[in-house]
């Protein structure tokens, strides 16, 4: 299964296994990664599973649609060019090995 | 050893509740205790991506099972708890164990209004959807052809009546207020919906009474309307309004009043006993409210935590709500409760507008049709305890996103 890394505010790394399909905001629940939270369960309307795609990864991860801009807009942590919601980013085999960063809130 | 912190009810609230304790350092003993066989499930999808098929079961887990072991919390699954002693700290389990706590939470949240017997509604193929079990039950009889007659107008009953819909069931929907969503929206809000509802072929009829199903052999085969209408139906959903949980509670002699009685510390009227979720009453803006909805569960949840660890802060959400209705998506900010002038503001897309929702010159709530954007800004300054005027709300030439930095 491909990975995923999120690098916390404080430096510390976790790597997971996500299976194909599911998205990096289910990923970061299921292993316990501090500050995504995923409220809504997926369906942009909290914009709680707010990262920083790694720059290195940004273009393979895909722009954000236009609801997801839009909600970027009430993240807790502050948006940068870098900004995502975990939910709609969903693991395929040209994701493995992501690096997400999860901001401070 | 110490008697552990005990949890009945897991759902979203008791799921929310166990993971903050453990987040803000309690490392004691830990159990949950559950009715339904399944660990903690997001509620939400059961009637939207789970009954049409979209989303497999073991993604609804609020929680992998293995969560559980890794952060040392007991789970007891299909235990139902018959009693419960404030006074001695311990709750009786039907199977006649006896579970002495330090703390409790009562997260036992709400169970959908039934139809009586006497008019159907204990027939097969009556349904309400509340559970995995209940979605299970439904989504076999989701058939092309199939006649689904949905009783009520809300949120619950809207949501079956889009899926069935897209799943090619013929769809009827009663609601005996005037307007569908009357409890919850503003007109401009039902209207929207009623007009998305007839575009894709679903039956509306506002202001009828069901007079009674009508089963043969104990199946539901059709219901009569009070107007004496008679309707054919391959099987209903009864979406009807909830009822909170406060049975165990009251019968202990915790105050009860449409709900769990609690504080702003999410306190019973009980030592050492504290509720969250559907099932508990709070105080919030000078008035008593419950609020069913994930937001609220999760929210309350967690403060229900770390009240029970001395936080002495006051619960004070900002209420959110969503709905999905084939493909819209409904947002909801704040809590229309009280409202007396309501602000219709078209979108930049298809099918996009919103809903501002005032009482006086104040802003109280947004519904947002396909509309992230307002819903967005809405909830933002209704976070920061502001107002948008009713002019700028109402005038697509007003840029929304200015309104989020005005101080």
């Amino acid at each position: 299964m491909p990975k995923v890394t999120w690098i916390l505010s404080d430096g510390r790394k976790i790597t997971a296994e996500v299976a194909v399909g599911h998205s990096l905001m289910e990923a970061a629940v299921a292993n316990n990664v501090p500050n995504v939270i995923g409220e809504c369960g997926g369906c942009l309307s909290c914009a709680t599973c707010h990262v920083y795609v790694d720059e290195a990864w940004y273009a393979k991860a895909g722009k954000p649609e236009e609801m997801e801009q839009d909600m970027l807009e009430i993240t807790a942590a502050e948006r940068r060019p870098m900004s995502r919601l975990s939910c709609q980013i969903k693991m395929s085999d040209e994701l493995d090995g992501i690096v997400l960063h999860v901001p401070a809130i | 050893m110490a008697d552990p912190i005990i949890v009945i009810g897991a759902g979203q609230a008791g799921a929310s509740l166990i993971a903050k304790l453990r987040a803000l350092g309690y490392d004691g003993p830990l159990l949950l205790l559950g009715e339904e066989p399944v660990l903690p499930y997001q509620r939400p999808p059961l009637s939207k991506k789970y009954i049409s098929g979209e989303l497999a079961v073991d993604r609804l887990l609020i929680r992998p099972p293995g969560w559980y072991d890794e952060q040392t919390i007991e789970t007891r699954l299909s235990a139902a708890v018959r009693a419960l002693s404030p006074r001695d700290h311990t709750v009786t389990l039907s199977d006649g164990s006896v579970l002495r706590y330090s703390k409790l939470a009562l997260t036992t949240g709400s169970r959908p209004r039934r139809l009586p017997a006497e008019i159907g509604g204990d027939l097969a193929g009556v349904f309400t959807i509340r559970t995995l079990a209940d979605a299970d039950a439904i989504a076999p009889m989701l058939a092309p052809g199939k006649r689904l007659l949905v009783i009520g107008g809300g949120y619950i009953g809207l949501e079956a009546a889009a899926v069935a819909r897209s799943k090619g069931l013929d769809v009827t929907l009663i609601e005996m207020a005037d307007r569908i969503l009357q409890r919850v929206a503003a007109p401009l809000t039902s209207d929207y919906f009623r007009e998305l509802h007839g575009r894709h072929g679903a039956a509306i009829r506002e202001a009828t009474m069901l007079e009674t199903l009508i089963g043969r052999e104990g199946r539901l085969v059709g219901a009569r309307l009070k107007d004496g209408t008679r309707i054919d139906a391959d099987l209903a959903i009864v979406g009807i309004g909830i009822l909170p949980n406060d049975e165990l509670a009251s019968q202990s002699g915790l105050a009860v009043e449409n709900g769990i009685r609690v504080d702003g510390q999410c306190r019973t009227s009980a030592p050492d006993i504290f509720a969250a979720g559907d099932c508990a009453n709070f105080p919030w803006r000078g008035q008593r409210t419950r609020l069913e909805s994930v937001q609220n569960a999760i929210d309350q949840g967690e403060h229900a935590a770390a009240a029970m660890l001395g936080n002495e802060s006051e619960y004070d959400p900002m209420p959110w709500f969503w709905s999905d209705q084939y493909d819209v998506k409904l947002q909801i900010a704040g809590l229309n409760r009280g409202y007396t002038d309501t602000v219709l503001r078209p979108g930049k897309r298809a099918q996009s507008q919103s809903v501002w929702y005032y009482r006086g010159e104040e802003l109280i709530a947004v519904d947002a049709m396909n509309d992230a954007l307002a819903y967005a800004v809405g909830k933002k300054v209704l976070e920061a305890r502001r107002s948008i005027p009713k002019a700028a709300a109402g005038d697509p030439a007003t840029e929304l996103k200015a309104w989020l930095s005005v101080s």
